[in-house]
């Protein structure tokens, strides 16, 4: 038979039994649609923390300092005293791996502007901080390097901070703000970033000149942390490494001394959160793709019932000449049929319900086209692979046995 | 005249567990073309035997077989539905119609496997296969919408629209009343009268009676052979019938 009329037997023959065909599909139908639904809600927590990992900064590398063990005994406690300016200058220097570096100071307080206060962090950084954490200017200006070196008392604002203290929406540039009693003229307001992944509000910040915060703040001439970016992403391992041999010589550490500090990157820290959300898509997709194989069983099922319930009509088919290949692939495109069709029900679906997902959760939800060429390829598969044994039983049948068949 | 179908010593075994049934024990048969053969025989003497290895349904244990000048005896599973596909033609005592299937694309189907003919051609040869034996008002029809006599009319335009060789029944009137198997040997008498081949296997012998030789089985053997001699015609039996009263 040809493969246009042998189509159409087969759509005859499930339209005739409508209700068992959609019932049949139906687990198809709920594991492509889970499946699909799964992987996208996975790939959509992944993306949305690797926005906002990206949002941190720009090929963000930073050091903090680190236990330091020396022959097993731990010499935790000046540890937080060890990063100083003179690492910055030797980074600058030494690592050309690195574009930008700024130290990292910050404290926590309560920010007042006449009548009304906030509590919020302020940040202490060099010229290139805004930089390295990816921030813009929306009005006014950064910082100079000689305010930043010079403990000018000067600002930037998050868009959080100037909403509570000077109203939503308001300009507060040129204004002036006091943090622990100490002024500060806000020379301009940073650009929105928004939530973070745990629901922090990155836009609760006040940056001023490290030496300021050092200075007037903390009283205190350590750095909490040193913020680099390296020239791009694929050479943030070099210039990792470089970081450490610089620091080790700064730090005078031995050849059998551990590191003093910790070094993390960008690329790491995306590294770890995203392989837990992949673990979880897979053990989502996993539960789901059962659900599908399922409903493969299903069509097995039917479709044993279905040449069982045609027996006659096979004989009857055989006897006028139908060979064993036609009759073998009558019944594969039948199950073909339920699967694919059932997977094309799905795939709709499974768009839908990522939709809603991501209306319900805001996270930036995309149907992989990959994951939907894959259902498409294994709803195929299963129909050959489930219909295969039961269209074969039917192709095996004996003619005159089968035209006898009560 | 042309020899349709020549058998010689054959024979066909059934093995069921320890036991061989010797359904054929070597069987000479020639049939010519044009000729309406009925076979008969008590149960289980092997007509339907017979008639399934002449249908190229079955094959045979030993013996040797040409259809149509061709020695199918060998043949394989494919080649076998090859040749029923163009020169067979089966009825069923049971009709064995595709249930929810119009009477028209019954008839085609024989033809939907032979790749050669086109959708048009198939349509056409099936509505003239039906004109044929009097269903031209009752294409569209279903199975269950027709009478028995009715089915079994659609399964002789189905056995007869491959134009095959030989035309094969197997009790084709076990089914039906009186009249209505008069009614349907009337058809089979003018297929043969336009020169179709017929093989025949029936228990009655009135019926046996409208065809032009009957042969006769027992135990896997003929026994007798003969020209029917006073030939019926069921066309002029169906009038004699008394009409029903109700
Ligand atoms: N598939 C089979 N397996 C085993 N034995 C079989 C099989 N088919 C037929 N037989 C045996 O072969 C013999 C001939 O059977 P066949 O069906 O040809 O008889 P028949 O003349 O058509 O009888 P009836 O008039 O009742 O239809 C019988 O003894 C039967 O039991
Ligand atoms: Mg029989």
């Amino acid at each position: 038979m040809n493969p246009g009329n042998l189509l159409k037997v087969a759509i005859n023959a499930l339209k005739r039994n409508k209700m068992r065909s959609f019932l049949t599909m139906l687990g198809i139908i709920i594991g492509v649609a889970s499946v699909i639904t799964m992987l996208a809600i996975g790939q959509g927590s992944k993306k949305s923390i690797q926005d906002q990992i990206a949002s941190m900064g720009s090929n963000m590398l930073f050091v903090m300092p680190g236990n330091m063990r020396m022959g097993g005994v731990q010499q935790g406690s000046s540890s937080s005293q060890r990063l100083t300016v003179a690492d910055i200058k030797a980074i600058k220097t030494e690592c050309d791996a690195i574009v930008a570096v700024s130290p990292e100071v910050r404290s926590s307080g309560q920010a007042v502007s006449g009548s009304s206060n906030w509590p919020t962090t302020i940040y202490g950084g060099s010229e290139q901080y805004l930089d390295i954490r990816s921030w813009t200017v929306v009005s006014g200006r950064n910082f100079t390097d000689t305010e930043a070196e010079g403990s000018a008392k000067v600002c930037l604002v998050g868009r959080t901070v100037a909403d509570e203290l000077f109203g939503e929406g308001i300009d507060p540039t040129g204004e002036t703000i006091r943090f622990k009693n100490i002024p500060f003229k806000i020379i301009g307001v940073l650009s929105e970033k928004g939530q973070n992944s745990f629901g922090q509000d990155q836009d609760d910040v006040i940056i001023a000149p490290y030496t300021t915060v050092q200075k007037r703040i903390l009283a205190q001439t350590y750095i909490q942390s040193i913020q680099m970016s390296a020239r791009s992403a694929e050479e943030s391992a070099l210039a990792e490494s470089q970081v450490e041999e610089v620091l080790r010589r700064t730090h005078k550490l031995r050849e059998e001394e551990n590191n003093d500090f910790e070094i993390r990157s960008q690329e790491e820290l995306a590294t770890t959160m995203t392989s837990v959300t992949e673990i979880l898509t897979i053990l989502l997709g996993a539960i789901a793709g059962i659900s599908l194989l399922v409903g493969g069983i299903g069509i097995m099922n039917i479709m044993y019932v279905s040449v069982t319930e045609r027996t006659r009509e096979i004989g009857l088919r055989m006897s006028v000449g139908g060979r064993s290949v036609d009759i073998l692939l009558q019944f594969l495109i039948e199950s073909i049929l339920l699967s694919v069709f059932g997977g094309l029900i799905g795939i709709m679906i499974g768009f839908g319900a990522s939709s809603v997902v991501e209306a319900l959760t805001s996270w930036p939800i995309s149907v992989m086209w990959g994951s939907v060429i894959l259902a498409f390829a294994v709803c195929t598969v299963i129909g050959v692979f489930f219909g295969w044994y039961p269209a074969r039983r039917a192709a095996e049948l004996d003619p005159i046995e089968a035209l006898r068949f009560e | 005249m042309k020899t349709i179908i020549d058998i010689a010593t054959l024979k066909k075994d059934y093995h069921v567990g320890e036991v061989t049934v010797h359904a054929l024990r070597g069987v000479d048969l020639k049939i010519n073309e044009g000729e309406f053969v009925a076979i008969m025989g008590a149960s289980g003497s092997g007509k339907s035997t017979m008639l399934n290895i002449i249908g190229c349904l079955d094959r045979p244990t030993d013996g040797t077989y040409l259809l149509d000048s061709v020695n199918v005896a060998g043949m394989s599973k494919n080649e076998r539905a090859a040749i029923r596909n163009l020169k067979i033609g089966f009825v069923f005592q049971s009709y064995n119609l595709l249930s929810r299937t119009s009477a028209l694309e019954n008839v085609e189907l024989p033809l939907m496997y032979n790749r050669l003919i086109t959708t048009k051609e198939r349509r056409e040869r099936a509505v003239a296969a039906l004109e044929a034996v009097g269903l031209a008002d009752r294409m569209d029809h279903m199975p269950n919408q027709l009478s028995g006599g009715q089915q079994q009319r659609v399964a002789i335009a189905r056995s007869l629209v491959n134009d095959p060789v030989v035309i094969l029944a197997d009790e084709a009137t076990g089914n039906l009343d009186t009249r209505t198997s008069y009614e349907i040997m009337s058809l089979f008498q003018e297929l043969n009268s336009k020169g179709k081949t017929i093989v025949f296997v029936t228990h009655e012998p009135d019926i046996a009676r409208c065809m032009t030789r009957s042969v006769v089985f027992r135990d896997g053997h003929i026994i007798r052979e003969e020209d029917v001699k006073s030939r019926l015609n069921a066309a002029e039996m169906l009038r004699a019938l008394p009409v029903e009263q109700d």
